[in-house]
């Protein structure tokens, strides 16, 4: 066991490795800090010092790679590739563009994302299980076929439209909840409860179909005969052997995203006005913060392998027939 | 002279490639009975029939905005002709009044008057604050408050008429019977899926019908803050929404099964690079690895202006870009299925049967494994398409989506959602996009559905 983890852990190196080095390529070869400089200052006609003192400022002023004017290790640390690529292995995240501490600001944006994504999460998680539990118990009747019609259109539903719609009727029509912003402590909770309604509902339609499927795999498996065959009673059979055995992928599935809860939902917490890691990347972005854009994708990916080893790990806890190779 | 010049635009171009790829892949289906098999079960299949007439209607506007021009404007001193600079489209043509007729600024549906108060100069002198007359929406009533009501009851019962006219007509054309053969067909079980697409179509015609007749006369969507018809952008909206869910795939499908399968059956030093490089992309959040690239693209594209000729090319070359690097992000978990597949396909008695005659790998690869992973790469295409098509309107609100010229449903709600915080509520250009897309995305939704189920053996042991 411990083996495999850690042969899952070294196996994970290499990846981020190739994560860092196309960050790198994709922000500073592909365009050279020139370009960006020329981007971020706008006018036309921009003066040679002009770029020169924003790339002095922010770091982007050195060779890439090699630093033919340095010496010893100098040569290779006194570059953009070290200092702006290679720090990032140690959560080194420096500065934005516009002169913030990354690593600051994301040790405190965390929190308001946690607090939205969690408990959409977990409410999301009881609400699906329950209904697609439901549709696996009246299969084939109406209620079932209604029940998957329901969920395809939900499915096509924008997500967009979920925010905007749940907004303006509970917000603003009906004025039970502030339509955004957020606060600490008490009073914290009004401002949760839209967001995280929006967040489960959106689910809904692929999450409960997804485990509908899951639940009428298991039914049709041999088991589940022998246990209808010696007298079980249907809900016995369900909550007893299908749920126990198809809660094997659907634990499995949220253990992958466990880590990437951190990062927050982009689009809720853009639109609720929430402080937290999705709405500071989507306003990096639209400021165009090159700094924390490249944070962003690396601690993003670091956050999803870390779920790919969670899950490894995970399935052979949670089903003894795994065997590790 | 020629009234008008053809202009190819990049992905016009490559849609049409998708249209004669497609042709291929029906006519070679046509002739093996394994792939017509399938087909014929989607044909079968009530839902999958409805739905393919909603995604044929959408094709067709689509299909009409693809055929590019410019038109002419006059000759020069040498007697060539001289053509407009800007790209219109058939369907621009055939919108004409849609496009033109543009207000000062919101109106709701079917208004008469704009939406916000103005000061209006009285014919006899003097100041009124008042909603104004819209320049067009209604512009024919001569007393708007009171012939209102009548005059759109009487277009849509006309819509109706022309709707249900032209359903009749194309039933006769395409299905001649006899009196004997109409009644079986109408009641049988056989032709069920032929009858619900009937329906369908005719739901499609009426709406065909309603905008003859009543898009013409009023705003029948509104119009939004600069005044443009919300129809219309809605219509242009299509060919954005079915480029992205279709190129998108198109484009990296090559990657896709070249890697995939030479994974699979390569193994070995191969199989390792190929699952590192798709797990080292896969690994990066979507959205933020097309962030990246499309802030990339803009800083290139804002310092190679020059090499755009007009804006049109320029918001096309950025929708296509984007097709690419959401091809980039999404080619990964095809490449993981197609090397699944090969894996457990080598090890079948045929394609042992064919190393041991010593055929080379690139014929085993193309006779053996290729043909019989197709079925795959198929569903995948028509599973992504719907998920494709909502990512636009998501990354098109973060800004990171197409050009903000292009009509897009993403664009739309980007610009609306702005408006909600006005009292009275902007509703009209919201929900006109998302009607557009939910309907898109629904009927792409339940034919996969169709699609995948009869395709993949396994899911139909199932059930």
């Amino acid at each position: 066991m411990m083996a495999y983890i850690v042969r899952r852990t070294l196996y994970a190196i290499p990846i981020l490795i190739g994560v860092n080095l196309l960050t790198f390529l994709l922000f500073f070869v592909v365009n050279s800090p020139d370009d960006m400089a020329r981007m971020h200052l706008g006018a036309k006609r921009v003066t040679v010092e002009a770029i020169q003192q924003w790339k002095a400022e922010r770091g982007y002023d050195r060779p890439l790679v090699i630093n033919t004017s340095a010496e010893g290790m100098r040569r290779f640390t006194d570059t953009i590739f070290f200092d702006k690529s290679l720090r990032l292995f140690a959560f080194d995240f420096g500065q934005s563009d516009s002169g913030r501490n990354i690593g600051h600001d994301i040790s405190q944006r965390m929190w308001p994302s946690l607090a939205i994504a969690v408990p959409v999460m977990l409410v999301g998680l009881l609400v699906n299980i329950t209904f697609s539990l439901l549709l696996a118990f009246f299969r084939g009747t109406y209620l079932d076929f209604w029940g998957v019609v329901l969920c395809v259109t939900m499915m096509s539903i924008s997500g967009l439209f979920y925010i905007i719609g749940g907004q303006v009727l509970l917000g603003k029509l009906l004025n039970l909840f502030p339509i955004s912003g957020y606060d600490v402590g008490a009073h914290a909770w009004k401002f949760l409860v839209l967001p995280v309604i929006i967040g489960v509902v959106s689910s809904i339609g692929s999450g409960s179909r997804w485990y509908r499927t899951l639940f009428l795999e298991e039914i049709n498996k041999d088991f589940v005969r022998s246990a209808r065959a010696k007298g079980l009673s249907e809900q016995r059979v369900l909550l007893g052997h299908v749920l126990r055995n198809a809660l094997i992928p659907i634990l499995t599935g949220v253990v992958v995203v466990l880590p990437t809860l951190f990062m927050g939902s982009l689009l809720l917490e853009s639109f609720f006005g929430v402080p937290g890691l999705g709405s500071y990347t989507i306003d990096a972005i639209e400021r165009q913060d090159f700094a924390i854009v490249r944070a962003m994708v690396f601690l993003g990916a670091v956050l999803y392998i870390l779920g790919l080893l969670m899950t490894d790990i995970s399935y052979t806890i949670a089903d003894p027939r795994v065997r590790l190779e | 002279m020629m009234p008008f010049q053809p202009v190819m635009l990049a992905t016009d171009a490559l849609i049409f490639l998708l249209l004669g790829l497609s042709g291929g892949f029906a006519w070679y289906a046509r002739r093996h009975a394994h792939l017509r098999a399938p087909w014929r079960r989607v044909a079968r299949s009530r839902t999958a029939m409805g739905a393919l007439v909603v995604i044929a209607l959408y094709v067709t506007i689509g299909l009409l905005d693809t055929l590019h021009f410019r038109a002419a404007s006059g000759t020069d001193e040498q007697g060539n002709t001289r053509y407009a600079g800007e790209i219109l489209s058939v369907l621009d043509l055939i919108a004409t009044p849609l496009r033109e007729q543009s207000e000062k600024t919101y109106s709701a549906p079917f208004a008469t008057h704009l939406y916000a108060r103005e000061t209006i100069e009285l014919p006899q002198g003097g100041q009124v604050r008042d909603f104004p007359r819209l320049q067009w929406g209604g512009a024919h009533l001569a007393d708007p408050l009171a012939d209102r009501a009548g005059d759109i009851l009487l277009r849509t019962l006309l819509g109706i008429g022309i709707g249900l006219f032209a359903w009749l007509l194309l039933l006769a054309l395409l299905l001649r019977r006899s009196a004997q053969g109409w009644r079986q067909w109408w009641s049988d079980e056989e032709s069920g899926p032929q009858r619900s697409a009937a329906w369908v179509g005719l739901l499609m015609l009426i709406l065909v019908g309603l905008s003859l007749t009543l898009a013409g006369a009023y705003h029948v969507l509104g119009t939004d803050k600069v005044g443009e018809d919300v129809y219309y952008q809605s219509l242009k909206s299509i060919r954005t929404g079915l480029v992205i869910g279709t190129l998108t795939t198109l484009v990296m499908l090559p990657a896709a099964i070249l890697l995939g399968i030479m994974a699979g059956y390569f193994r070995g030093w191969v199989d390792d690079l190929i699952q590192y490089l798709y797990t080292t992309l896969s690994s990066v959040p979507g959205v933020l690895l097309i962030a990246a690239a499309v802030l990339m693209m803009q800083i290139y594209m804002s310092n190679n202006q020059e090499s755009f000729n007009s804006l049109t090319e320029r918001a096309d070359m950025r929708l296509l870009f984007l097709c690419l690097i959401l091809g980039v992000t999404s080619w990964t978990s095809l490449c993981r299925l197609l090397r699944g597949e090969t894996l457990k396909l080598r090890q079948l008695e045929y394609v042992q049967a064919a190393q041991a005659f010593g055929v080379g790998h690139f014929t085993t690869l193309m006779r053996h494994i290729l043909p019989n992973v197709m079925h795959i790469v198929l569903i995948v295409v028509v599973l992504d398409f719907s998920g494709l098509v909502l990512a636009e309107a998501v990354l098109s609100y973060i800004n990171i989506g197409v050009d903000p010229n292009t009509n897009s449903w993403g664009n739309m709600i980007n610009s609306a959602r702005l408006e909600l915080a006005r009292d009275p509520l902007v509703w009209w250009s919201l929900l006109a996009a998302f009607l557009f897309m939910f309907v898109l995305v629904l009927a792409a939704n339940l034919f996969a559905d169709v699609v995948r189920d009869a395709f993949d053996p396994r899911l139909r042991e199932r059930s």
